[in-house]
């Protein structure tokens, strides 16, 4: 977190991207996947929020929806003071080049009749005025920055491995030189060392230009080591919010802790720290369960936590959580009175 | 396992080649590792090393050309699968042997239902009817955790996230319970809970079935908890090969010992900056005459450019059994 007084770079209020489901022969609308349902908050320029939660949770949606490839159901995302869900096709184009997307499935977001080369030009070629000359030029530097071979410009996807692949797709995100990049779990494919010089890579950017990230993954020491904050998802809400030190050294909301509880230690030798396993129906998000979403498998689940659902809210400076056992009256009339706010911070 | 048990499979001299336009690319050189019942073997390696095209060239999934597995045996059980004929090879592929691709929106058909992918080997190979098949997929995504199974067999694989596409990748592999398992990448797109929920399971399919399970990742927490042996690879070649506990607590291959070094931390101090191993990967268009590493390898000397290591035991096990390395250098000689 760099500096709270700046105006957020971006800012999202009460987005919502809902999947209608249709059945039955007549294909009528009978239901919606609730992917995306209800989340707030805000990253400052230059600031990386790290989003992580459990397989399904709505993460990829909300990268998605915040680039608005896809049309979000409900709510607002603000971008450099213009609100991205309302734009028109052309002020859209415009605005495309300043915010991109690694993409979580690296084969089925690039072109496998396009050589490298030319997947990676292909923004330059849209958005900008540059001579194939100083394209080229472009695409070693992108290459040789995510450690892509010049030997390999002339390829197709095809003949890539998995890992080499993915950073095909970074290095096409960065070509226009972006303000803010949604990385799906951007280095997943990645081995150890190459994640390691892509996140190097990710980090000077962002020193040297002042890049914002919103970096989703399900790592969570990468996690740790690149993000500023970090915001925990569950069935399409956000369950906790906090700045990283705090988050790792103690997580607040149950679903956090549970989450980081599980990290494997990567060395066979040390013995590892007590492991919470969930238990209980895993939820879907075509049918969330009353009150909180996450009541279902809480190991402190309470009465109320079945009829009320938690709204986020600060419970400690700069910590925000959904859950009633930090909120005054748990248990008691299910009145939530809570904390108040010292700052402006999760919307 | 008892030392000494007969391997399901053995893998001897592996080569496999790409001809493109660019000439050969020499994917995977000499790979020779066996797997015994109810073991699980963990595969590591650089990014291109040669992990998926080795796992390929086993099962006959490489597209020839411009693929060509060029040497080589792979013995599961009695028969080498290199010899054996296409349709003897697809019902291995379908009962015998399960297969999790690296990368699971590829492997899945879009236009058809995520229930008809995996009702399909469940009928092909187990011989049940419609209704057996779909009981039996709606248990195997509730094994792999996807809440509302029996509506989700429904859907279509893009209506899945990253994870649950995974998910069903990993369902319909151990649809017809096969020998052996052979996961690429399996979990990448899991949390970890998620990720412990299915290592609990395989662990428990191994105990229960004795299934024997190769399992690729560059998560060295997932091999740490799951595998009895790890086989690192580099440039197409196996580094460095040995039981889990030796293999951290002592690695003798210098990309190893780099590659353990790049991990950050859960807990401990944040590091400022990751290490990274630096150097790029070889090329690989030629065979190799020299230790692929050596350009990057901070103990290379003369011989390292003369000749290309052959693995050697350091453990005084036969090749193979224990713990070795393809490297000429070692940190005693360094010590000394
Ligand atoms: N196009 C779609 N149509 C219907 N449902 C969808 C669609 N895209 C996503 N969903 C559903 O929305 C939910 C959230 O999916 P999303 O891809 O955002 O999850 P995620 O958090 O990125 O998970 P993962 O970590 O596995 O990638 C899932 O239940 C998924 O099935
Ligand atoms: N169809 C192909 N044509 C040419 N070269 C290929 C082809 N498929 C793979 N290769 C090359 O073979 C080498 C080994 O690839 P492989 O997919 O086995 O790597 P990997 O170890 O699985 O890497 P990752 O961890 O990134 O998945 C790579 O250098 C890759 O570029
Ligand atoms: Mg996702
Ligand atoms: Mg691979």
């Amino acid at each position: 977190m760099r500096d709270l007084v700046k105006e957020p770079l971006v800012q999202v209020e009460d987005l919502k991207m809902h999947f209608p489901i249709y059945s039955g022969v007549l294909r009528r609308h009978t239901g919606d996947v609730k992917a995306v349902d209800g989340v707030s908050f805000s990253i400052q320029p230059g600031e990386t929020l790290g989003l992580v939660g459990e397989s399904g949770c709505g993460k990829s949606t909300v990268g998605r929806a915040l680039l608005r490839l896809y049309e979000p159901t409900a709510g607002r995302v603000i971008i450099e003071g213009e609100d991205i869900a309302t734009l028109d096709a052309e002020t859209l184009r415009k605005k495309r080049p300043s915010m991109q997307m690694v993409f979580q499935d690296p084969q089925a977001s690039l072109n496998p009749r396009m050589t490298l080369s030319a997947i990676i030009s292909e923004p330059m070629v849209e958005h900008s005025t540059m001579s194939a000359d100083e394209r080229q030029a472009r695409v070693f530097e992108l290459m040789d920055a995510v450690g892509l071979n010049r030997r390999f410009a002339n390829r197709y996807p095809h003949e890539f491995s998995g890992g080499q692949r993915q950073r095909i797709g970074i290095a096409r995100a960065l070509a226009l030189n972006p303000k803010f990049i949604v990385c799906d779990e951007p280095i997943a494919a990645l081995d150890v060392s190459i994640q390691a010089q892509v996140v190097n890579l990710l980090e000077d950017l962002q020193d040297k230009l002042g890049l914002t990230y919103l970096f989703i993954s399900h790592d969570l020491s990468m996690v740790r080591h690149i993000a500023d904050r970090v915001a925990v998802m569950y069935l399409g809400r956000i369950a906790e919010l906090s700045p990283r030190d705090a988050l790792y050294a103690q997580p607040l909301h149950p679903y956090a802790e549970a989450l980081l509880s599980a990290v494997n230690e990567p060395d066979p030798n040390r013995a590892r720290r007590e492991r919470i396993i969930l238990t209980g129906d895993v939820p879907s998000p075509a049918n969330p369960p009353k009150g909180c979403t996450f009541c279902t498998r809480c190991p402190k689940v309470m009465d109320i936590c079945r009829q009320d659902r938690p709204e986020l809210a600060e419970v400690q400076p700069g910590r925000f959580v959904a859950c009633h056992l930090y909120t005054k009256a748990a248990g008691s009339t299910g009145a939530s009175e809570v904390y108040e706010p010292t700052q402006q911070g999760a919307n | 396992m008892p030392d000494g048990a007969a391997p399901v499979l053995d893998v001897r001299g592996l080569k496999t080649v790409f001809r493109t336009r660019g000439g050969e690319i020499h994917a995977v050189n000499s790979v020779s590792f066996h797997l015994k019942r109810g073991e699980v073997l963990g595969v590591v390696g650089e990014s291109g090393s040669g992990k998926s095209v080795t796992m390929m060239s086993l099962i006959g999934l490489l597209p020839t050309p411009p693929a060509e597995v060029r040497a080589g045996t792979v013995m599961l059980d009695e028969r080498d699968l290199l010899k054996i004929s296409p349709e003897e090879l697809r019902q291995v592929r379908g009962a015998r042997i399960g297969f999790v691709f690296q990368d699971p929106m590829t492997s899945l058909n879009p236009v058809f239902t995520v229930g008809m992918q995996i009702m399909e080997p469940l009928r092909e190979h187990m011989g049940m009817d419609k209704k057996q098949a779909e009981t039996r997929a709606v248990e195997l995504l509730e094994l792999v955790g996807i809440p509302d199974a029996r509506k989700r067999l429904k859907s279509y694989p893009h209506q899945f996230s990253g994870g649950m596409r995974q998910r069903v990748m990993i369902a319909i592999a151990l649809a017809c319970n096969p020998d052996v398992l052979i996961a690429d990448e399996p979990t990448t797109a899991l949390d970890v809970t998620i990720q412990a929920q299915i290592l609990e399971l395989v662990k428990e399919l191994r105990k229960k079935l004795g299934m024997a399970i190769i399992w690729i990742t560059h998560d060295l927490g997932v091999i740490a908890n799951i595998a009895d042996r790890v086989m690192v690879m580099y440039g197409g070649q196996v580094a460095e090969h040995g039981p889990v506990k030796e293999l951290f607590a002592d690695p003798r291959h210098p990309y190893t010992r780099a590659l353990l070094k790049t991990i950050p931390s859960i807990s401990g101090q944040r590091e400022a900056r990751l290490q990274v191993i630096e150097g790029q990967p070889p090329i690989l268009n030629a065979a190799p005459t020299a230790c692929p590493f050596r350009a990057r390898c901070t103990h290379s000397h003369a011989r390292c450019a003369a000749e290309n290591p052959l693995r050697r035991a350091v453990d005084g096990t036969a090749l193979g059994q224990g713990h070795d390395v393809a490297c000429h250098w070692s940190p005693e000689a360094a010590d000394a």
